[in-house]
């Protein structure tokens, strides 16, 4: 316990000499690396349109009200997209992930040399893409479309299923496996009687909130062309028709809105 | 001798496996149903146009070639101008964004702040949470121009919301005990905030705070494609120009700093607790 003295006395202290010299050490080189970076990023910065930019705020406010409500009829076809591709996205990420994720849990791995690390790159290479990323290639190679957009979501959700269902996986409870096993049961049937019952209702809720997820990156992916309501927010902002835009971001807002409340009770039921 | 007369005449009984998950018959079908239903009318409306599709796969190729032998060199000015940009951008964004959600999280929990200060604060976070960084990186480039700059404020918004709900979350589940115990000895807020809470919320402020800056660092990838600068802007240019080659090298650079900064996150965080 560090002791120091005052007026001769010992009195008690939270941290060592040390402890403290090094925190304080920590806390300057944190504030050092603070205001590198900001010398490094504001080099370029136009400081002319930082200080106009409260005046371009109410510019820009003053137009967007009010929202054109009557473009809502334009709108309820790329919704629609908007849902199926995010709904069709998130069907395709769980069938490419449950055999990720079955790779990678090391309970299930058929080799944990091999096939185990691979699996985790898939999984931290989807995690680190975002999905706009996807979607900007894919539009690239498969062209414009909602195809690109579902692939993209696909891709993009492997790699959050993957993962938090392979440490599901790995965290099962084993005395059900060892019973199972002890029966004579296949390999198959393991997997079948002892592993999937344990992990399904980890699996839904999982599953749902990416949906969740998905939603809200779906409704953005058109603008690089995936589609959906995002394609329309990019021919709003081209044209400058910010009521328009208004109208996409309230559509948004409440589409996100209510996915999230629909995902959250849904997972208080299965859990 | 009787009891195997009895098994005998008992009808034999097979173990019938229960269901998994919805236990009414009636509800599973309706949802198999609805959920078929709505798969045949959400396949039928994504057109296909095939023949592009076909065209593309030789590109798709190209890509994989450039993934799996990247190129560096060639674009390495641009490369590093994006990253210098993007990393410098994240660890701004972050400071920032950490301080001024610390306050926001301490007046956004219940047991720390009065009503109003609460819902204001509460009002916040949903205001920053609702909307994709994508979004307000549209609406603050308008205002602010294209750049970094533009980037760092988006990502400062961003923090604050996910800093900010997590944060309260955590002061509201605090150990109550320790909380009574500095009150009795007669002490104020700031005496409160500072020696019965911040102890208790530190460790897991720092792994937040590292897990944002994971985070903050993957989405200034992606706003750059909306012109909020960083390597975004750069890997969005080098797919405009068919420079898969580049565009793999940008991609592995960003898979390789995440992986970095979550591995050695996962290690400051064991180290922290």
């Amino acid at each position: 316990m560090p002791v120091g003295k005052i007026a001769g006395q010992p009195v008690w202290q939270h941290r060592t000499p040390r402890a403290r010299l090094a925190l304080w050490a920590g806390w300057l080189g944190l504030v050092a690396l603070f205001v590198y970076c900001w010398q490094v990023m504001t080099e370029t910065t136009i400081w002319a349109f930082v200080h106009d930019a409260p005046a371009q705020a109410v510019d820009i406010g003053s137009r967007m009200l009010p929202p054109r409500w009557g473009y809502i009829e334009k709108l309820l076809l790329p919704l629609w997209d908007t849902l199926n591709m995010a709904t069709l996205g998130t069907l395709l990420g769980v069938i490419l992930a449950v055999p990720v994720a079955f790779l990678a849990a090391r309970n299930t791995t058929p080799s944990v040399m091999l096939l185990r690390p691979i699996a985790l790159f898939i999984i931290v290479s989807s995690r680190s893409i975002n999905s706009l990323i996807w979607a900007l290639l894919l539009v690239a190679i498969i062209g414009p479309g909602l195809l690109a957009g579902i692939v993209a979501i696909g891709l993009r959700s492997i790699g959050f299923i993957g993962k938090l269902l392979y440490e599901a996986i790995e965290e099962i409870d084993v005395s059900q496996v060892e019973a199972v096993t002890a029966t004579g049961a296949s390999r198959g049937q393991i997997m079948d009687y002892a592993i999937v019952p344990q992990i399904l209702p980890a699996f839904c809720g999982i599953t749902v909130f990416r949906w969740d997820i998905n939603i809200r990156e779906s409704a953005i992916l058109g603008l690089v062309g995936a589609g959906g309501l995002g394609l329309q927010l990019q021919a709003s902002l081209n044209v400058l028709a910010w009521p328009q835009v208004t109208m996409i971001f309230l559509v948004i807002l409440g589409t996100v809105v209510v996915s999230e409340w629909v995902s959250a009770k849904v997972r208080q039921a299965i859990t | 001798m009787t009891s195997a007369a009895n098994t005998a005449s008992l009808p034999r009984r097979h173990w019938k496996r229960p269901p998994l998950l919805i236990k009414s018959p009636l509800l599973r079908w309706i949802i198999y149903g609805g959920a078929l239903v709505y798969l045949v009318l959400a396949v039928g409306t994504v057109e296909v146009n095939w023949s592009r599709v076909y065209e593309g796969l030789e590109r798709g190729w190209r890509f994989i070639q450039g993934f799996l032998v990247p190129d560096f060199t060639s674009r390495w000015r641009d490369i590093s101008v994006g990253l210098v940009e993007s990393l410098t951008m994240t660890v701004t964004s972050t400071v920032v964004g950490i301080l001024i959600s610390v306050p926001i999280g301490i007046g956004a929990a219940r047991n720390l702040a009065p009503a109003w200060i609460y819902l204001v604060c509460r009002a916040i976070i949903a205001v920053s949470r609702s909307f994709q960084e994508v979004i307000i990186a549209i609406l603050l480039v308008a205002m602010f121009g294209f750049g970094p700059f533009a980037g760092f404020l988006t990502l400062s918004f961003a923090t604050i919301g996910f800093l900010s709900k997590l944060l309260a979350e955590d002061i509201e589940d605090i150990d109550e005990t320790q909380a009574e115990a500095i009150r009795a000895t007669g002490a104020g807020w700031w005496q409160l905030v500072n020696y019965a809470i911040q102890p208790q919320v530190m460790p897991r402020l720092i792994g937040l705070s590292l897990y944002r800056l994971d985070i903050n660092f993957r989405e200034s990838a992606v706003i750059g494609i909306v012109g909020a600068g960083g390597i975004g802007a750069t890997l969005n240019t080098s797919i405009d120009r068919y420079e898969y080659d580049s565009a793999g090298a940008i991609m592995l650079i960003i898979i390789g700093i995440v992986m970095v900064s979550e591995y050695s996150s996962s290690h400051i965080r064991k180290w922290v607790q």
